[in-house]
């Protein structure tokens, strides 16, 4: 079957990006809009047809063979070395496909009118299709350096959306911040391709992960500090995957990114570009799996503290997007955590199916839930939950799709998120019980800060508004998105996803674990139920009370543990006052005052020997009969 | 008495001599010029009498001599025209005193 | 006649044009022609080098020209070139073009400014063409004794102290040069027969090693302070500082790279062994180079110290990768030249344009350009872009070749060295940010900026066309640099030898 019209997939964005960049503002507003999201559209359905062709074709030998419709060479290295600029379809790129294209499109849609009358409406247009390319490109690479490529680009385009308001100094702070904590975990993703490559000799993900051990053959016996060295490699890679998915303790971009364009932080920093590096961990599961163990146990340990982190900050957080940002690292751990979790053949492989499950539905819901704030943030014109309450009246479709959410990351069946966390629990009490039970834990962390959310926006007390300026409902355009992706997330649930994405390719029937399942609904009903008890009226003192118990967890909570503040210390007194300074004044004042020593030397000793031309003709004269008997002398007698 | 060619580079010698320590040690720019004429004419005396006794048969040796001759005439001409300038700018023919040209 | 003396005869005829012009509409007629001739040449000779490649023409020089100049040194107005020169040749003449339309409205002294502009791509372009050592040194000096003038006289700040410092620095190193390259002309017959210059020649007469340790250092130092070579890149900050616009787009852009293709083309090619052995030494030189500019670029406020401080980065890269002896990395190299030029250039001259508008350079002073000026800004955030590496523009392509290439080395040093540089990318994104944040976004901070105006017509000439040559190179990186590398085949099979 042949698929090359899924490169329209990537060009098309790519087009509306140089249109709409290049002379985006020859078109009005109204117009650039809806040529991004016309154009996505087109996408989108380039992306559906490409999924039902893909999963319609046979499978060989049970397994779902990977197609590559378009593959050149882009940049020659050496013989075996070269970045290859191709489209890879295989089960979780095209399951990525969908997810990009759909949620890109809710997107779109949205913002028409969420960023209604703003100013550089073309360029944030502009900038959502530039997006959307490279995160597409990203999913379809056939090589690691294609990866590398769009996640490059993707980091780019976050950073040049999040800082879309670039007169709002914290834009712009958080824009910088973005890009440089993940350009630092790209440092390590970078070093790790080149150990990668250069024991592999390859950088193609069919060679790396075709699970022939020959691939690695030259890397057999070479060591570092214990570690084999293709560990070291794939460790490395993970902190790339690390610092794009905001795991601990790179995860300090993503609540400042919020500083955005909410739909931005839906698309990006929600659904899209965060799980990149779970994608990527998922990506190179094979060579994980078979030739890093170790590496996949410390994937495992990083996501669940991340989740345990993340969870208990949401807990205390007051700004509704701050909210949202670190429920979403608290995910995404749960993704890492299933894949750190997951075997390979059959049943083992369940964690690997889960986690890219839970991106699936994940992606869904907590779009829907930041297209959700975004609306509200439309209407009350602020992020901090003390300007809202009792919006359930003035905001009924806002109100609903985002109960939906909230029920559906809480994991109330039959709601998406139910079924993707069970099999990740399930997973995880597999791996060991230890594991499930924290996972469990965070579960009803997850539904407990969620609910707090949920009714101190649409409950409690209503927050007093200037006359003229009450909450009202959003226009069609963004209540629309909000309803199609509450539709998805209602049904996406009882898809049986196995039977598409799995980690060796064969399909996989899964069942509810009735254990696994009716504990984490009674925990997370029993989470709900204190939240509401907690905050529903808002009334409750015992919130207040309690925050005054604990004062000083409750503060470092408020502060996220002072991570940031001890980024802050590095950065700035460590990289600027104690290693650029000085490097600075080195150059100054030791190198270059070292040549301008020279030259002062030089100026100094023609001052001094000046003095022999004393200008006297006799003295040169005298000099002169001297230096003659002294030649004269030495002729004669030496 | 045989008038050895030694007899003339005995004088010339001391010419060229006291000519080198009038040379030195003289204040006096005139001095100092006459003194340069001496070791010049000494060189000339040396030319002649070479010229004499070895390559009796040559001319070279005299003509030498008359061209240094001419030459002395005119470097005295200019000495002299730059110590009358010099001494119309300074008031002075000190050599001592002719040292703004140093550094 | 041949094609690339050309090279060096218009901007010949340029000068003669300027003497002759009067009033600025003819100056900038006569510029504009010539800049546009050469460039167009440079396209032809490119043009000219993938249609004989393609034919199947593997001889090492093409276009070649050879005339006797001075007999008894046996010293040649010899010309030619490989893959690498077209390279140099093609970012000359942007250069040089771009670099006109930045210097539209020189003032004072335009005509003077402009005949020692052309005397330095004389001395330029001609130094790409060379194959005899003599022929390329004559080149070399023309091409550095325009800038004291063009820096002394047409500069802004310590504008005598920079031009002094940087041509006693620079003719210091000629000076190493000069002796190195008189050693290599002793060398050149080691079996006997007549001392030759000729590069080629040399390169097949193998000098004995133990002449190549001796002078090996000597050329690799004296071109290496124009490459800006730690510790000899202090020129760089001060001479770039204190240059007009099209001065620092030029030397920048072109001048350092005289510095790494000599290095390549003289120490490196004609000594290869003493290379083989010496290499660590500088290797270790330029790593420094490489994280020690990019440190000392985070707390600059000057516009252009930070660009000074990150040329000396970029530039430290070029040696590097050259001093890894591979074909990966030294393409990496040449494409790393090529790229910085461009980019480089693009920021002189935007930095040259947003000076000529709020008159100061310092970032603190400056702030939320963008509104004011959006073309200018949009141009620095994509020239900031390619420097920090962005893929699809040129400063990737060749960072990755560079970084790839060096890894592919044996030697576990090498690679360790290379772990260091790659840490570069994280400073320059971070001085890099820093300064767009700065310059560009937040609020106006000097209410008098307000009032200034956008990017003119021929600013906008010089700009696009440095934006395009940098996406040209980042979208469609093959070609390029399968010419390169093919060009460097015999390089490093000399090396091997």
């Amino acid at each position: 079957m042949s698929m090359e019209y899924a490169v329209l997939i990537l060009l098309l964005p790519l087009v509306t990006f140089l249109l709409l960049g290049l002379v985006g503002t020859r078109f009005s507003a109204r117009t650039a809009g809806l040529i991004g999201s016309g154009v996505l559209a087109v996408v989108a359905c380039l992306a559906y047809v490409t999924a039902w062709n893909y999963f319609s074709m046979p499978r060989v030998e049970g397994v779902r063979v990977p197609v590559v419709p378009l593959n050149f060479e882009w940049l020659h290295f050496t013989d075996q070395l070269h970045i290859d600029l191709g489209i890879l379809l295989d089960p979780i790129s095209v399951m990525m496909l969908v997810v990009i294209t759909t949620v890109s499109l809710m997107v779109h849609l949205y913002s028409l009118g969420y960023m209604k009358g703003e100013r550089g409406f073309q360029r944030y247009y502009a900038f959502l299709s530039l997006f959307t390319f490279s995160m597409l490109g990203l999913v379809v690479a056939t090589n690691i350096f294609q990866t590398y490529i769009f996640w490059e680009l993707v980091g780019v385009s976050s950073y040049l959306l999040i800082g879309f308001y670039y007169t709002k100094p914290e834009a712009v702070a958080a824009s910088k911040k973005a890009f440089i904590v993940t350009r630092f975990a790209d440092l390590g993703f970078l070093i790790g391709i080149l150990l990668l490559s250069y024991f592999t000799g390859t950088f193609s993900f069919e060679r790396l992960t075709s699970g022939d051990a020959s691939v690695f053959a030259d890397a057999a016996g070479v060591t570092f500090l214990g570690g084999s060295v293709i560990a070291w490699a794939v460790a490395l890679i993970f902190i790339g995957c690390a610092g794009k998915s905001a795991m601990f303790p790179l995860h300090i971009w993503l609540p400042d990114a919020m500083e955005g364009p909410t739909p931005v932080s839906a698309l990006i920093h929600a659904a899209t570009m965060v799980v990149a590096g779970v994608y990527l961990v998922a990506r190179l599961f094979p060579v994980y799996f078979f030739q890093a163990p170790e590496v996949l146990v410390m994937i495992a340990v990083v996501g669940a503290f991340t989740s345990l982190y993340a969870a208990v900050v949401a807990c205390v957080q007051t700004d509704i997007k701050r909210v949202l940002a670190f429920s979403t690292i608290s995910q995404i751990g749960f993704m890492m955590v299933a894949l750190g979790v997951s075997g390979m053949e059959g049943h083992e492989g369940l964690g690997y199916m889960a986690s890219m499950f839970h991106l699936f539905t994940h992606a869904m819901f907590k779009a829907l839930l930041f297209l959700g704030a975004g609306a509200i943030i439309h209407a009350v014109h602020s992020n901090e939950m003390k300007y809202m309450g009792g919006l359930r009246r003035q905001m009924p479709i806002t109100h609903l799709t985002f109960l939906i959410a909230c029920l559906a990351i809480s994991g109330i069946p039959p709601f998406s998120g139910f079924f993707s966390k069970d099999e990740i629990l399930a997973a995880c009490f597999e791996f060991s019980p230890w594991m499930g039970g924290i996972m469990s834990f965070i579960a009803a962390l997850t539904a407990f800060y969620m609910f707090r959310l949920y009714y101190n926006i649409f409950w409690a007390q209503p927050a007093v508004h200037e006359p003229g300026h009450e909450p009202h409902e959003a226009p069609a355009n963004m209540t629309i998105p909000l309803v199609i992706l509450a539709a998805i997330s209602c049904v996406a649930g009882f898809i049986p996803f196995g039977h598409f994405v799995s980690a060796d390719g064969q399909s996989l029937t899964t069942h509810l674990e009735g254990s696994v399942a009716v504990t984490s609904v009674v925990i997370a009903c029993v989470a709900i139920g204190i939240a509401t008890v907690l905050y529903r009226k808002g009334t409750n003192p015992v919130p207040a009370h309690l925050a005054e118990r604990f004062k000083g967890l409750h503060k470092a909570a408020y502060h996220r543990f002072y991570i940031d503040e001890f980024y802050q210390f590095v950065t700035h007194r460590i990289i600027f006052r104690y290693i650029s300074r000085p490097i600075a004044w080195f150059d100054r004042h030791v190198i270059d005052g070292a040549l301008n020593g020279l030259a002062w030397s030089a100026q100094r000793l023609s001052y001094a020997i000046r003095g022999l031309q004393s200008g006297q003709i006799q003295q040169y004269a005298y000099v002169f009969l001297l230096g003659t008997l002294i030649i004269v002398v030495l002729v004669l007698w030496v | 008495m045989e008038i050895r060619l030694e007899y003339y580079l005995i004088i010339s010698t001391i010419m060229l001599f006291a000519g080198i320590y009038g040379f030195i040690t003289r204040r006096n720019l005139l001095a100092v010029l006459i003194s340069v004429e001496l070791m010049l004419n000494s060189v000339d005396i040396n030319f002649a009498a070479f010229n004499r006794y070895l390559f009796p048969d040559a001319m070279e040796g005299f003509f030498f001599a008359l061209f240094a001759i001419g030459v002395s005439a005119a470097e005295t001409a200019v000495a002299i025209a730059i110590t009358i300038n010099i001494y119309r700018n300074i008031r002075n023919i000190q050599v001592h005193h002719l040292d703004t040209m140093k550094h | 006649m041949s094609l690339l003396s050309l090279f060096v005869l218009i901007p010949l005829l340029m000068l003669l044009g300027l003497w002759m012009a009067q009033g600025m509409k003819q100056i900038r007629a006569v510029m504009v022609t010539g800049a546009s001739l050469l460039l167009g040449l440079s396209f032809v000779v490119l043009g000219g080098y993938l249609s004989e490649r393609a034919a199947g023409n593997t001889a090492e020089m093409l276009f070649m020209a050879d005339t006797m100049w001075f007999a008894p040194l046996n010293i040649h107005y010899a010309v030619g070139v490989d893959g690498i020169s077209v390279a140099m040749l093609i970012l000359s003449s942007l250069i040089v073009f771009t670099g006109v339309f930045a210097s539209w409205k020189m003032d004072p002294m335009p005509k003077e400014f402009f005949l020692w502009f052309c005397l330095l791509s004389v001395g330029v372009f001609g130094f790409f063409i060379s194959i005899d050592l003599f022929t390329m040194f004559m080149f070399y000096e023309v091409a550095l004794i325009p800038m004291y003038l063009l820096i002394g006289v047409w500069g802004t700040g310590k504008k005598e102290y920079a031009a002094m410092k940087l041509t006693l620095m620079l003719m210091g190193g000629s000076a190493l040069l000069l002796v190195g390259i008189l050693g290599i002309y002793f060398h050149s017959a080691p079996e006997g027969g007549t001392y030759t210059m000729n590069i080629l020649e040399i390169a097949q007469n193998q000098m004995p090693i133990g002449a190549q340790r001796l002078f090996f250092p000597l050329t690799f130092v004296g071109f290496g302070v124009l490459g800006a070579l730690f510790p000899f890149h202090t020129w760089s900050p001060d001479g770039h500082a204190s240059a007009p616009t099209s001065v620092s787009m030029l030397h920048a852009g072109v001048l350092m790279k005289l510095g790494g293709y000599g290095c390549f083309r003289v120490a490196i090619f004609l000594m290869p062994e003493a290379a083989q052995e010496l290499s660590w030494i500088f290797l270790l030189l330029t790593g420094i180079s490489v994280v020690y500019g990019a440190f000392s670029a985070c707390v600059q406020t000057d516009l252009k110290y930070i660009n000074a401080y990150s040329s000396v980065s970029h530039c430290g890269l070029v040696l590097f990768a050259i001093l890894m002896l591979n074909q990966t990395a030294m393409t990496g190299a040449v494409m790393q030249m090529l790229s910085h030029g461009l980019m480089t250039a693009l920021f002189f001259a935007l930095i040259g344009m947003i000076y000529g508008r709020t008159h100061t350079r310092d970032i603190r002073e400056m702030g939320g350009l963008m509104k004011i000026m959006p073309f200018l800004g949009v141009g620095y955030v994509i020239a900031g872009l390619a420097s920090l590496g962005l893929p699809g523009l040129s400063g990737f392509v060749a960072e990755m070749t560079v970084f790839v290439g060096s890894f592919q080395h044996d030697d576990t040093f090498h690679r360790v060295l290379t772990i260091v540089a790659t840490t570069s990318i994280v400073i320059t994104a971070v001085y890099i940010l820093r300064v767009v944040g700065k310059l560009l976004y937040g609020s106006v901070v000097n209410q008098n900026h307000l009032a200034l105006t956008d990017a003119t017509w021929f600013e906008r000439v010089a700009v696009v066309v440095l934006i395009a040559a940098i996406v040209a190179i980042g979208v469609a990186p093959l070609w390029i640099s399968n010419m390169i590398g093919g060009s460097l085949a015999p390089v490093v099979e000399q090396l091997l030898k």
